[in-house]
């Protein structure tokens, strides 16, 4: 209590960072939380930046752990430079960084001006939702080495990882997407100008002059919209057909061949003027629809694995020197030395130091775990503190961790074993047009021959599902948007589609169900004395129990008393004496409290009784997500649930409550145990949604249906998975499985719209009348409609199921 | 009634030209970051270091902010 009353005396903020002032640096009127913080200001203010503070208030990013700089040392080494830069000749260099500090227009700012401090830095561009940073530099004058310490001492640390070593540039599958969207939108619009006369019927008054010519402008802007725009879908057709699989692509192609094809005979041959339009405009409608579906989030990235955590090079002591090592020449027996913040890149055994490592990114729990001299040190582990010296166990690519990667799970391409609904509808759509269109060809023959060949490509042109496939992407693309805004990002659209058909939910326990190093503590009872608290301080400082620490953690005074008589009894609490008087310390039967018994039933509670009496409770929170109880019963109707924890079993009854039985609870799991786990209930035909946080759920969340991974901060960590959440939206998470149903209705109905419009115009087709006009106007129309009905009632049933 | 061919093809030669351009823009990256310069356009430009200290400079800008 007394605590809390000291922090609150003094409100002082760091001009650079905002944060609280403990201690106070002062500089030209400005108050600094820290030594590092100060720097920072100095550093600006002596090169004319302090434009950085007025644009945001304190846009600093704190110092206080400032980076080694010999961190960097590795930078030095030609072959990783020469990996990390994008371009490199005698003059200039280029290279781009990830830096996840970047958070608002203050630091695009100083970003950007960068080549105020290092003159020797020609360019500085931010991409402010990729958080990425393109950067030019004279080689010759300054190195990555150098920029990258400066980034870092400003306070933006670029994000280096094994990961950037292995280039992959795939930026143009975009720039082609635009590309085929202008070109077709170009070509449509004119086309669309030039066939007016001719749906006016204004040809009359030029004695026909016009329309020869038109038809011959048409056919060369259609040009480019069949060989360029279209080039995908017969691509993606062909593909299919190759592997005996129909997908929605066979009837697009089959409908914008035959318009094309139909449609240059008829002008060629003076016999009209074509469809035309109605292939440009098919072409655009169907780009844009792929295009909005295609949008996904640029700051977000789901294929991580641990490469994109484990850094480039490692400090290596040979022949009593300190050398940098790539990570990926790391040999057994190799001795390594960490330091503060550094990540323990392979499985190791500690030599000397105080090792409390940080395993975070593997169990999803931040608090440090204390490990001794001769223990081995999973990879995946961050040092806290002190510098340590470990020698490599294993290879970086075999270690306990990194060698789930070699499981075959990870070398096949994500290919969900759930077809979509458009991959059942069109496959018998597609057999039931080609019915249609041979079955009205036959008849015509019949009939009247010289009507067979137009009314067999009518039916094709006409049935050619534009509506169809525009209402997936438009439903889901809507759906993708929504949950964005919720903070549930998607990898893909398809997903959302998928989350409708699961039925089965597995959970991992710590950083998923549990919050990281949230263990709050809160004393209720009577105020304590100073003398009291001492009292307390010293009874739980001899004990190792976890709860003890915590209170020790909690209280954290120094002068305590000599403890006396002390008893622990396993399980239960501490009877001790201090300065003769008697203390219990533990649990409510223990010290023997008669006390309300109020729900809280996730809450921990330590009882202090001191001299027979009862002063009052420490409660633990021990870190269960809020909203757990009301998410784990929302789902329980519908999906059946599984706890897999790498932990021990201590929390089983607590948890018991939620999943019921012992047999849904497994803890002691190793990551492929996770992985074998889901697999396994996959070959029972469930429909698993894996639900986890750190890099021991890789796998699980790989194999899964749908792999969901939650994350405290949305920039800076997540294992490879299909949707990433924001842990503060955990409570709706039931919510967004309701929301992916209704979006599968909207598609299913909007499904039936777009046959009532094929119906229609089929009916027309199989008579061999189609005319372009009545083509040229329904095919707009039924794509306006079902793009309107499946944005607006998906964006409906967000509002309706309480979404943003 | 023949004009009406210059301004078909008038109306041509303008029509590529706005493709032009959108590819133009496309290939030199307009198109891959549509945040960044609209925070990038309200930026000032540094002012001059003037003799007077950085403090009084500071606190001049932030009130007429």
């Amino acid at each position: 209590m007394t605590k809390q009353a000291e922090i609150v005396k003094q409100k002082v903020s760091c001009f650079h960072c905002g944060d609280q002032c403990v201690t106070q640096t002062n500089h030209d009127d400005h108050t600094f939380c820290c030594v590092g913080c100060k720097n920072v200001y100095e550093l600006l203010s002596s090169n004319n930046l302090c434009s950085y503070y007025d644009i945001e208030n304190t846009p600093g990013v704190t110092q206080r752990n400032p980076v080694l700089a010999s961190a960097f040392a590795y930078l030095d080494d030609e072959k990783v430079a020469q990996q990390l830069l994008q371009y490199c000749d005698d003059k200039i260099a280029k290279v781009t960084f990830f830096i996840p500090t970047m958070h608002c227009s203050s630091c695009i700012w100083l970003l950007e001006n960068l080549y105020k401090i290092n003159p020797h830095v020609s360019l500085a561009k931010v991409n402010f939702l990729k958080k990425e940073l393109h950067i030019s530099f004279n080689p010759k004058e300054t190195g990555l080495r150098q920029i990258v310490t400066l980034l870092s001492s400003l306070g933006y640390e670029p994000a280096i990882s094994l990961n950037d070593l292995e280039k992959n540039v795939k930026k143009d599958e975009n720039r082609k997407l635009s590309y085929q969207i202008g070109v077709a939108g170009f070509c449509f619009g004119n086309i669309m100008l030039i066939s007016f006369p001719e749906y006016f019927g204004l040809d009359t008054f030029t004695k026909g002059s016009f329309s020869k010519l038109f038809g011959y402008i048409n056919l060369v802007l259609s040009l480019p919209v069949f060989f360029f725009s279209a080039q995908d879908y017969f691509k993606a057709a062909w593909g299919g057909i190759k592997k005996k699989f129909i997908s929605i692509d066979v009837p697009l192609a089959l409908g914008i061949l035959v318009m094309f094809t139909r449609s240059t005979y008829e002008v060629i041959s003076g016999h009209g003027i074509g469809w035309f339009d109605t292939h440009a405009g098919l072409v655009f409608f169907l780009l844009i629809g792929k295009w909005f579906q295609q949008k996904t989030f640029d700051t977000l990235s789901f294929e991580r694995d641990y490469k994109s955590y484990f850094p480039v090079a490692v400090t290596v002591i040979k022949d009593k020197q300190e050398i940098t090592v790539p990570v990926t020449a790391l040999a057994i027996g190799d001795r390594i030395k960490i330091r503060n913040n550094e990540l323990i890149p392979a499985d190791s055994i500690l030599l000397n130091g105080d090792a409390q490592v940080d395993f975070s990114f593997v169990t999803g729990e931040s608090d440090p775990v204390k490990k001794v001299v001769g223990e081995i040190i999973y990879a995946g582990g961050r040092q806290k503190g002190a510098t340590i010296e470990l020698e490599v166990s294993k290879k970086v690519s075999q270690s306990y961790l990194t060698q789930l990667w070699n499981n075959e799970t990870f070398a096949k391409n994500a290919t969900s074993s759930i077809q979509s609904f458009q991959q059942v509808v069109s496959k018998y759509f597609t057999i039931a047009l080609l019915i249609v269109a041979f079955g009205s060809a036959a008849f015509w023959l019949m009939v009247n021959p010289s009507l067979s060949l137009n009314a067999f490509t009518a039916v094709l042109i006409i049935a050619c599902p534009c509506a169809l496939a525009l209402s997936s992407p438009f439903a889901l693309g809507t759906a993708m948007r929504v949950l964005g805004r919720n903070k549930f990002y998607i990898k893909s659209p398809a997903v959302v589609e998928q989350m409708a058909h699961m039925d089965t939910m597995v959970f991992d326990k710590t950083g998923t169900l549990t919050q990281p190093s949230a263990s709050s503590i809160v004393y209720y009872g009577q105020p304590l004395t100073v003398n009291q608290l001492q009292i307390i301080a010293a009874v739980v400082s001899q004990s190792i129990h976890p709860l003890s620490q915590k209170i020790k953690t909690y209280l954290g005074t120094q002068n305590t008393p000599a403890v006396t008589a002390y008893t622990e009894t396993a399980g239960k609490g501490i009877e001790a004496e201090v300065n003769g008087v008697k203390v219990l310390v533990g649990s409510r039967s223990f010290v023997g409290a008669d006390v309300h018994n109020n729900a809280n039933n996730l809450a921990t509670r330590v009882y202090i009784k001191i001299n027979q009496k009862l002063i009052g409770y420490f409660e633990m929170e021990q870190g269960y997500r809020k909203g757990l109880n009301e998410v784990l019963s929302q789902l329980n109707p519908n999906f059946k649930q599984y706890l897999l924890s790498g932990d021990n079993d201590k929390e089983r009854n607590n948890l018991k409550v939620y999943f019921k039985h012992d047999e849904n609870m497994l803890f002691n799991q190793t990551p492929a145990d996770k992985l074998n786990f889901i697999q396994n209930l996959q070959q029972q035909h469930k429909k698993v949604v894996m639900i986890g946080d750190g890099l021991n759920d890789a796998g699980a969340l790989k194999a899964a249906h749908v792999g969901i991974s939650v994350t405290e901060n949305t920039a800076h960590f997540s294992p490879a998975s299909d949707v990433i959440m924001d842990a503060e939206v955990f409570s709706n998470f039931p919510k967004y499985f309701g929301f992916a149903k209704n979006t599968l209705k909207v598609i299913h109905i909007s499904f039936i719209i777009s046959l009532i419009y094929n119906i229609v115009g089929l009916s027309f087709a199989v008579q061999g009348t189609l005319s372009p006009l009545f083509a040229a106007v329904l095919m707009p129309i039924s794509s306006v409609t079902v793009i309107a009905f499946t944005t607006l009632t998906t964006t409906f049933f967000a509002k309706k199921g309480g979404l943003q | 009634m023949s004009v009406m061919f210059i301004l078909i093809g008038c109306s041509f030669l303008l029509a590529i030209g706005f493709l032009g351009a959108f590819i133009w823009s496309v290939r030199s990256g307009q198109m891959d970051d549509d945040y960044t310069p609209s925070v990038r356009i309200l930026f000032d430009d540094i002012k001059p270091k003037t003799e007077t200290t950085n403090t009084t400079n500071n606190k001049s800008t932030t009130d007429t902010n």
